[in-house]
């Protein structure tokens, strides 16, 4: 049911269960996520689609309680295997949040942090790293006349995009974004969807949102969850003009009760 | 199950009654035309060509009703294929009343004259037409994707009735010259109630889009 079959798998999950303590907040999600194309998930609150999202950066390691079993793989090879490096799998699979969290430093400091920690020394290696994610994340323009002020002092659309530069200057190959619009502005959402649109030449994306047009808007693929069960994933046009699922239906039509 | 919004839930079911009642009226016309033709009242024809008006103002209500749902309720999946089928459908309803307008009017005109022959296969016509359009408006409403496709196949019912006046027409235009206007004023009916049947071809194929998301329209085509 959850395959797509037409473009080479990225991310994958095999009955994926997760526990939150007594609790089961995944009900053994089967899902093949494709590379280079944006996959949304979406569903109400409590849902699933955050927590399945952490999966593929073990973000949820960090929550105390969480028992995790089945499969999630990064190019076939098993996340929560044996002899995994966390910090290599971090910088691999970026991610984005819903509230910008840039560090307090400089946009230069914020953007060159990663690269720094993964060894990165010379300056004028760093200076390249910062100006083309910077450039990437569409906000170069904006901020290369005051690369050495704080990130504080930028608007919350720019801050995100902040973030998505930092994200992107260790070089990834995924980015999970977990609902990285939800606090910004109508334009500075349609400048965030724009560079999703871009980076997916480049990026795997997994993005979840409650916002069902967004999902529609940059998205290729959609899953919808509900209750901790993945009820439906198709393209995109398909799930918002024909669903298969009744669920699925009522929930992108407004019928939910 | 209902929409959470019930604004969104009302305007749903405006635009439902809207149609249903747009096709109801040209359902009534196309009957009523040819009722006036065989028995020859002009005063029904009359009758059918003013209740148009309440057809092309229903047309212009549905437009708009489409129009603000589309742009302030984003709509998906089923609903967005039910305001589909209402942008479309309309069109096909209205032209369908304009058509019995068209027919009202040559029964005005012949019913001035002596009769040509009786009218058999005319009625036959426009009785079929009608339960086509009919079943289409009965397969929306029950979401009866079956019946919708009996619509689609009994519209070579009507082309054979159609070809079968044309050809007694012809016949009968060759023998006797002075009835060709008469003849010609059949003809015309004849036509247009082949036209209404292919319209309510249409809505039964835009019906079928609705129920099951597959468009089956132009089949030899793709």
């Amino acid at each position: 049911m959850s395959t797509t079959q037409e473009h080479p798998i990225k991310l994958a999950s095999e009955n994926l269960e997760l526990y939150y303590g007594e609790k089961r907040a995944l009900h053994g999600i089967n899902m093949q996520i494709p590379e280079r194309r944006v996959t949304a998930l979406i569903g109400p609150s409590g849902c699933g689609k955050s927590t399945f999202l952490r999966c593929f950066n073990r973000m949820n390691d960090l929550i105390p309680g969480v028992r995790i079993s089945g499969r999630a793989t990064l190019d076939g090879e098993d996340l929560y295997g044996r002899g995994l490096d966390v910090v290599e799998l971090r910088r691999r699979v970026g991610m984005v949040f819903q509230k910008s969290n840039p560090f307090p430093k400089t946009i230069w400091e914020n953007v060159a942090f990663g690269p720094r920690l993964l060894g990165t020394r010379k300056r004028a290696d760093l200076d390249e790293i910062v100006q083309r994610s910077l450039q990437n994340a569409a906000l170069w323009d904006d901020v290369k006349d005051r690369l050495q002020s704080s990130a504080l002092g930028l608007s919350g659309g720019q801050q995100q995009r902040l973030c998505i530069a930092r994200a992107l200057a260790v070089e990834p190959e995924v980015l999970l974004m977990d609902e990285p619009a939800s606090a910004l502005d109508p334009i500075a959402t349609s400048r965030i969807e724009e560079l999703i649109h871009e980076l997916k030449e480049r990026y795997t994306i997994v993005i979840v949102t409650h916002n069902m047009q967004q999902a529609a808007r940059v998205s290729d693929y959609t899953a919808f969850f509900y209750m901790g069960e993945l009820i439906e994933f198709d393209k995109t046009p398909t799930i918002f003009t024909n669903p298969r699922e009744g669920r699925t239906e009522d929930y992108i039509t407004g019928r939910f009760g | 199950m209902y929409h959470t919004d019930k604004i969104y839930e009302a305007e749903l079911k405006e635009l439902r009654e809207k149609l249903l009642t747009a096709g109801g009226i040209v359902e009534q016309a196309i009957v009523r035309s040819v009722q006036a033709l065989a028995v020859r009242d002009s005063k029904l024809a009359q009758e059918v060509i003013d209740n148009d008006r309440r057809v092309n103002l229903l047309e212009v209500e549905i437009d708009e009703l489409c129009l603000r749902m589309l742009a302030l309720r984003q709509p998906a999946a089923s609903d967005l294929r039910f305001i589909t089928l209402a942008l479309k459908i309309v069109t096909d309803l209205e032209r369908i009343g304009d058509l019995a307008v068209n027919v009202a009017e040559r029964a005005i005109q012949l019913n001035d004259e002596p009769p040509l022959r009786p009218y058999v296969d005319i009625p036959r016509m426009a009785t079929i037409a009608e339960e086509m359009l009919k079943s289409a408006l009965d397969a929306f409403v029950a979401g009866d994707a079956t019946t919708a496709r009996k619509v689609i196949e009994r519209d070579n019912e009507v082309d054979e009735l159609y070809h079968t006046v044309f050809r007694e027409l012809v016949e009968i235009m060759a023998a006797e010259p002075d009835v060709t206007a008469r003849a010609m004023a059949i003809l015309f009916i004849a036509k247009h109630l082949e036209r209404i049947a292919d319209h309510a071809t249409n809505v039964a194929e835009m019906v079928i889009f609705f129920i099951e998301g597959k468009d089956v329209r132009h089949p030899r085509s793709r």
